[in-house]
């Protein structure tokens, strides 16, 4: 590994992210808020450490390796994490521990959604606003690695989205060089959350929540800057706007470029993955409509209200809320997280397993009962009439067990905490799947819980949206021998 | 005709005999002398050894005054090149060449690729191609030996073989109007016992007769159910071998038929598989008991042997007709071997020569010549032939087919005027224009019939 081009690339990363503690001071000062100091505190505070970084090693060129490929991308949200924790313990409305605040900033960079604190509505507007500008942050370095880096690394069978790409991504490195990659998905991002804010703008929300409900829409995080989330706006209109902009930021972004490059629609729907993707949501929003209606929760018009929206929500792993589905009969919410296993596509915004992943997954449980029926038949894993090499479904294969097995491990932990089973349970799944809201005592906040399981949850929530492996890697001797 | 053919593979070798044996002054160069050798011993046939595609080589075969190049070595390129060195060093008159690769055929680049300014090649054929459409047919008309397709396909040929018991066995050809009063049909020539009998209004049908039939395509399967039972349409394939023919057969027909392909190379299989959507491709030996039978051999209705060793090809279908399917195809190139197998056990014996030389055949003739149907391994031949001139100059045109002296042997069986098919009569008229379907029991008279269709020269 290169410890000097490794600590020239944290330190500018550092640098950038400082600048992001600008806006706030923006917003303090426009709407006559005592927090601007405390920002800019934490800005200088983060702009040394990175200057520290960088200037000793800014001579230092070269070529980064596939290795510290892992250990920039787990810096991105282990460094970057820590350092937004700043605002959250130095402001004076808020004075959150260490860890509360890392839950915070985590599960504003992962894109959970996951909070702790409780009375968002009181809070200072440039608090709120960074809370929400992290969460940004955190969507499009996720976008950023998941379509032009994880590929690259090959994390968990996601190599199939390199070179041989089905459908019409056929190389979804989108552009030859990865600056040129991240620049377009940067575009297509930003175009996103402007679309989505102006909607949200005309739909009659104030520009302030207009502005930041973009972000974590997109982002498809799930911070709000009010305790009720969207259910505080009780607008149809807005629940449909955001309905429609969690369903596209959860489809591949290398898709999108695909679509907007050539000015074809139609590529949504060859794409096996986005058609699964949309027939599962059409499919699990119908479920939740019906059982609504029939188990007498709501009438009609409320029950597709509210069903289509917290499906898509849920099953997105966005985690906005608009009513108290906690409630609701038990085998909703049960279905709903269950449903945030899959997420959202690979090389959205969205967690989970991704659809792309099950996608091989089931396709291998047919197989092998097919192969029952036909010892002698050769079965490959078809996607759009190509192959998938084994390899990647091993890949796949492997992913999935040790997805499992965190997810068993992190349950006994909690449990271990002193949480009950659906507490833990559904704590789990929220964090790994970088969903946010959980069941039973964790369903509107996590401020309830002990430090143990807040840590426990902060390592749930990297290890969901590093895809595992790309955390793993680092804590096993073979990586760091030379 | 002086004919100059690049490629001494099977391709080239069985086209250079079939033209040899009419007459034509063949050239056969290929870069196997071995192959030449073998040719040459056997065929009244010049050879020459070297590259096709090279000038020198071509001239020292003669080029200079070819009327036709036929360029059917197993490279696309080296026949494209060889068609474009012919045109463009010797302004050779016409240039057929084997294209295997469907992406040169693909229509959206065809037309733009293929003319005199780019790449002037006359005529393409692609033998793995024409023998899958062959099959293709037979599949599609459950009963019949051979499917012929006439202009377009709207008027067809079918040689089947008749059944005891079926209304029209027993009876004279005559009949055959009052038995399907509303499907006009004629019946183009009766093999019994292997000896061809010239079909008259008198002319018996009996039990195991193979007969050639003649119809408008919607109107086939209602004179087959007179002639034998008529079977139910084919829904379980199974096809053993997944060569070029396997392959191509099975991507055309698995949406429409529940297919089992059996292919012995894993690589091939790994191939079929991803390639195929919803045929099952199965690894093994179409030979292996065991698996035919894991896989239902005795629920297929059809067998079908086309891997390319005629010995496995028999054995294979010997092995599932012993396992209970109901219908046996055979690929045998060996002619020999064909004769051997058909009627008995295997049901269709299917020749890739056959097929593809008869696609050929429709260029070297000398009268205006749509397309030339080989039948029974080459003995007779099935002609669609445009007439030309006017009373003066043809023999043809202006009579009925009663005052036509036709050669012996031939049979103007059919004619499609204006898109419209009209079963050949006595008293039918034969225009200008007319597109006339012949039926010639011996090949050896197919001079004849063109010498009857070509216009005199006082046309000109």
């Amino acid at each position: 590994m290169h410890t000097a081009i490794t600590a020239r690339v944290l330190g500018l990363l550092l640098i950038v992210f400082s600048l992001t503690m600008l806006p706030p001071v923006l917003v303090a000062m426009l709407y006559g808020e005592s927090t601007s100091q405390m920002f800019l505190l934490a800005f200088s505070i983060t702009l040394l450490v990175g200057l520290l970084f960088w200037l000793p090693m800014r001579a230092s060129t070269g070529e980064l390796r596939t290795r510290d490929g892992f250990v920039v991308t787990v810096f991105f949200w282990l460094v970057l994490s820590t350092f937004g924790t700043l605002p959250f313990m130095l402001s004076d409305s808020l004075h959150l521990s260490f860890i509360d605040a890392l839950f915070e900033s985590i599960s504003g960079l992962t894109t959970t959604g996951a909070t702790v604190i409780a009375g968002l509505d009181e809070l200072p507007k440039s608090i709120l606003y960074y809370r929400q500008q992290l969460q940004w942050l955190g969507g499009i370095g996720i976008v950023v690695i998941a379509v032009a880096i994880l590929p690259m690394l090959g994390v968990g069978g996601m190599q199939i989205y390199r070179a041989e790409t089905p459908g019409p991504m056929k190389d979804s490195k989108i552009t030859p060089r990865i600056t040129e990659t991240a620049n377009v998905l940067f575009k297509i991002y930003v175009a996103l959350t402007v679309v989505c804010a102006l909607a949200y703008w005309i739909a009659g929300m104030s520009p302030f929540d207009a502005v930041t409900h973009s972000f974590s829409t997109v982002a498809i995080g799930g911070f709000s800057t009010h305790d009720a989330s969207i259910g505080f706006f009780d607008s149809s209109a807005i629940m449909a706007i955001c309905t429609f902009f969690m369903v596209v930021s959860g489809i591949n972004f290398a898709l999108h470029y695909a679509v907007w490059h050539d000015r074809e629609l139609s590529f949504y729907w060859q794409d096996p993955e986005a058609k699964m993707y949309l027939a599962l949501l059409a499919v699990g929003a119908t479920i939740t409509c019906l059982y609504l209606y029939y188990s007498g929760t709501y009438g009609w018009s409320e029950s597709i209200r509210q069903g289509i929206f917290q499906l898509v929500s849920i099953m997105t792993t966005t985690g906005f809320a608009t009513a108290d589905f906690n409630a609701w009969p038990t085998f909703l919410p049960f279905f709903l997280i269950f449903l945030s296993f899959f997420g959202a596509c690979a090389g959205s915004t969205g967690g989970g397993i991704k659809i792309g992943r099950m996608l091989i997954l089931w396709q291998q449980g047919v197989r092998e009962i097919y192969q029952l029926v036909h010892p002698n038949a050769v079965l490959p894993i078809k996607i759009n009439n190509r192959k998938v090499p084994d390899r990647i479904a091993d890949a796949i294969w492997a992913f999935f067990g040790v997805y499992l097995a965190v997810f068993y491990l992190m349950v006994l932990l909690l449990l271990a905490s002193g949480l009950d089973y659906v507490t833990a349970w559904s704590a789990t799944a929220a964090s790994l799947n970088n969903l946010g809201p959980g069941l039973g005592s964790v369903a509107s906040n996590y401020s309830e819980l002990g430090g143990f399981a807040k840590w426990v949850l902060c390592w749930g929530m990297l290890l969901g949206r590093l895809e595992i492996f790309t955390l793993l890697v680092l804590f096993t001797p073979t990586f760091w021998r030379r | 005709m002086k004919i100059i053919i690049v490629g001494a593979g099977q391709v080239g070798g069985t086209l250079a005999e079939n033209l040899a044996r009419e007459y034509n002054d063949i050239t056969v160069i290929d870069i196997d002398g071995k192959a030449l050798r073998v040719l040459q011993d056997r065929l009244d046939i010049r050879t020459v050894s070297g590259i096709g595609s090279h000038p020198d080589i071509l001239v020292r075969a003669g080029i200079e005054d070819a009327d036709m190049l036929v360029a059917v070595t197993n490279s696309d390129e080296v026949n494209i090149i060889a068609c474009q060195v012919a045109y463009s060093l010797f302004h050779t008159p016409t240039k057929i060449a084997r294209i295997r690769a469907g992406n040169y055929t693909n229509p959206k680049y065809y037309d733009k690729l293929f003319n005199d300014k780019h790449m002037p090649v006359d005529v393409m054929i692609t033998p793995e191609q024409v023998v899958t459409d062959y099959i293709t047919r037979l599949v599609a008309q459950p009963g019949a030996l051979q499917v012929l397709d006439f202009a377009n396909g709207i008027i067809q040929l079918v040689g089947l073989r008749a059944v005891k018991n079926s209304p029209l066995v027993g009876q004279e050809l005559r009949t055959i109007k009052e038995h399907i009063p509303h499907a006009d049909a004629r019946v183009a020539a009766i093999y019994r016992r292997d000896r061809a009998i010239f079909p008259t209004g008198t002319t018996v049908i009996e039990d195991g007769d193979e007969v050639f039939f003649i119809a408008a395509k919607n109107n086939i399967r209602k004179v087959m159910s007179e002639l034998r039972k008529l079977e139910k349409p084919y829904h379980r394939l199974i096809i053993a071998g997944g060569g070029n023919i396997g392959y191509r057969l099975t991507k055309a027909l698995e949406h429409d038929y529940n297919i089992k392909i059996i292919e012995s190379s894993k690589q091939r299989a790994e191939f079929l598989s991803e390639k195929l959507d919803r045929a099952v491709v199965l690894n093994g030996s179409a030979t292996d008991q065991e698996l035919l039978l894991d896989e239902n051999i005795d629920r297929a209705d059809v067998f079908l042997a086309l891997t390319n060793d005629d010995e496995v090809n028999i054995m294979a279908s010997l092995l599932a007709k012993k396992l209970g399917t109901k219908k046996v195809m055979t690929l045998i190139s060996n002619p020999v071997y064909a004769d051997l197998m058909q009627g008995g056990d295997i049901d269709v014996a299917i020749s890739p020569q056959q097929a593809t030389t008869s696609s050929l055949l429709a260029h070297v003739r000398r009268a205006d010549t749509v397309s030339v149907h080989s039948l029974r391994r080459g003995a007779a031949e099935a002609l669609e032939i445009i007439v030309h001139g006017d009373e003066k100059t043809s023999k043809v045109v202006g009579r009925r087919i009663e005052d036509i002296k036709s050669p012996p042997g031939a049979t103007l069986a059919a004619l499609v005027r204006d898109g419209e098919v009209h079963i050949a009569h006595r008293d039918t008229v034969i225009n200008s224009g007319d597109h006339v379907i012949v039926f010639v029991v011996d090949k050896a008279n197919t001079r004849a019939v063109e010498k009857l269709f070509t216009v005199g020269f006082s046309f000109f």
